[in-house]
């Protein structure tokens, strides 16, 4: 997991199909989304939003804009997932 | 720098912020992990997908779904417990354009609301249910569910369910696919993403089937309770995966959407204007003025007898002459199960001022058909009221009052002798109207057109009224003649 989204990160790879935005002040800290990742790049940080969950992250890089998170996070606006424009598009 | 587009983010179907607390407005309820969270968006991204936001009615019941309409920007209902499907029927049939969605919860739906939705389903009610099944009460703290798989402990079986003594867990999909009329049923899961993505597509066709007017479509969808489970949010989505699917088989249990034909629209709702001709009173021209009573009166009569003397006939009678002279009036009956020679009474209202309560207690008229109903109602009656009974004279063995107006007509016997022994209610009648001047003649007329549907009836009850009228006026006058 760790490799796959470390080959994502190569420059020479261009940038990622996707990207993620999690409202980390929404987030309950379930971390379905952690676990409905199949790359690995989401993970629940170390420290408590204000009330008192450790909210989930993404690492910034190598997200494959899958969705996949998007679907298994139960709030309805903690979680934005975008598409590269050529990705999208193709 | 890439140029990146927004692929999914919150549906325009839910509000912006949620008003529920004065914080935390931008966050559901739900306990972290909770299933009732996806199931709302993919409702609400199914909603959003067929362009229905606009004329889409939420009815939530009671459960953790309790809330839906905090977070829906649809239009919303919260129903009793477990009535959302009959919510849901009256809103669909009173609102035939609008896509009604009944979100129920398996303590409601499988356990309280159990009649109602096999009756929805049943009448093939063109309505979307969403059930979302988590084999527990969770709003309540975790008592036992219909649902509930054997075995699993709850605060109510606390050694686990017993099938012996608590019976199996109820399956619904495959109880109302035993129905002939619902169109579709799937069971659908949230044990992974990809069980989740399934479900959007499910949810989505049993909104589209309302859409296209198909019928009843009903999604069962087994979610994750962390916190009453006491599981981890992760292990709780694996325990719908691996345990909860394996007592609740994931799978389309109906699927008639390709067969069905669009039910035809129901028929709108007649203008007020035609509904007098519906009734067939379009004779009523509204208020009689004449018959308006030109001072304040509250008359309280009690009319009793035996079942089939007429007793709640001449009740209403009187009601509906009262409500042609422009008066308030009720009519309240109080009878035996047997249609005929039980005991039967009525009380009626009538009267200038607003009614606040149609029990007649203390009434200031009595007709009493029969001897029983003299001896049992006679001491309630307020002192200057009237008493009419219905024979020659007052019993013996019941003390004559002074204090009331007391009078024995055999209004029976005046009827038989018109051909009719059943008409002696309305000549009784007669007898109130010309002693106490209760109602004008033509309030009652009016009534009697309406309420007897027989042309002959109809001229017998107006030749007792007459009987009734000129046996009072004889009974008057001898007393008039006793008094000089």
């Amino acid at each position: 997991m760790a490799e796959q989204a470390q080959s994502a990160m190569r420059p020479d790879k261009g940038p990622d199909k996707g990207m993620v935005e999690i409202d980390t002040s929404e987030c309950k800290g379930c971390g379905l989304c952690v676990a409905a990742c199949n790359i690995g790049v989401l993970s629940l940080a170390g420290w408590l939003n204000h009330q008192g969950y450790h909210p989930a992250e993404y690492s910034g890089q190598g997200c494959n804009g899958c969705g996949l998170c998007f679907y298994a996070c139960p709030e309805p606006g903690a979680i934005r997932v975008y598409k590269l424009a050529a990705a999208a598009a193709a | 720098m890439a140029e990146y587009k927004i692929l999914h983010d919150k549906s325009n179907c839910f509000y912006e912020t949620y008003e529920r607390k004065g914080e935390l407005r931008n966050q559901t309820h739900y306990c972290p992990g909770c299933g009732h969270g996806n199931a709302h968006k993919l409702i609400a991204q199914a909603i959003e997908q067929l362009g229905i936001q606009d004329r889409t009615i939420t009815v939530s019941p009671v459960g953790c779904g309790v809330f839906a309409y905090y977070y829906l920007d649809t239009g919303n209902i919260q129903a009793a417990h477990g009535r959302a499907a009959a919510v849901a029927t009256a809103a669909k049939r009173s609102r035939p354009d609008s896509i009604v969605i009944s979100y129920q919860g398996d303590g409601d739906l499988a356990a309280i609301g159990t009649a109602e939705i096999l009756h929805a389903a049943n009448r093939g009610e063109n309505i979307t249910v969403f059930f979302v099944n988590n084999g527990i009460y969770g709003m309540t703290g975790g008592q036992l569910a219909p649902t509930t798989p054997v075995g699993a402990k709850s605060t109510t079986s606390p050694f686990g369910r017993d099938a012996h003594n608590d019976g199996y867990p109820i399956k619904v999909c495959e109880l109302l696919s035993a129905l002939e009329a619902p169109v579709y049923l799937e069971r659908v899961a949230l044990g992974t993403t990809k069980q989740i993505m399934a479900a959007s597509r499910a949810v989505k066709k049993a909104l589209e089937n309302q859409v296209k007017g198909l019928g009843f479509s009903l999604v069962e969808i087994l979610s994750p309770c962390p916190t009453i489970w006491k599981l981890s949010p992760v292990a709780a989505q694996e325990r719908v995966r691996d345990e909860m699917a394996a007592i609740f088989p994931i799978g389309v249990y109906r699927d008639r959407t390709r067969e069905a034909q669009p039910y035809p629209a129901p028929k709108p709702a007649p203008p007020a204007e035609q509904i007098p001709a519906i009734l067939g009173i379009e004779s009523a021209e509204g208020v009689i003025e004449a018959a308006k009573p030109d001072r304040p009166v509250d008359w309280r009569i009690r009319v009793a007898g035996f079942g089939g003397q007429g007793v709640l006939m001449l009740g209403e009678v009187l009601a509906e002459a009262g409500l042609e002279a422009g008066l308030e009036v009720s009519w309240l009956p109080s009878y035996g199960p047997e249609m005929r020679s039980g005991t039967s009474n009525c009380h009626v209202r009538v009267g200038t001022h607003p009614i606040a309560s149609p029990l007649v207690t203390k009434p200031n008229v009595l007709l009493a058909l029969n001897e029983p109903s003299l001896k049992k109602f006679l001491p309630t009656v307020e002192p200057g009221g009237w008493v009419l009974y219905n024979g020659e004279s007052i019993p013996e063995g019941i003390q004559v009052r002074g204090d009331v107006n007391m009078q024995a007509i055999p209004f029976t016997q005046l009827a038989d002798e018109l051909g009719e022994a059943k008409a002696g209610n309305i000549v009784s009648l007669g007898a109130l109207l010309e002693l106490t001047g209760m109602l004008r003649q033509e309030a009652v007329d009016h009534a009697l057109a309406h309420l007897v549907k027989s042309t002959r009836w109809l001229e017998i009850d107006r030749q007792a009224l007459k009987a009734g009228r000129r046996a009072a006026h004889a009974r008057e006058a001898e007393r008039a003649e006793v008094c000089q």
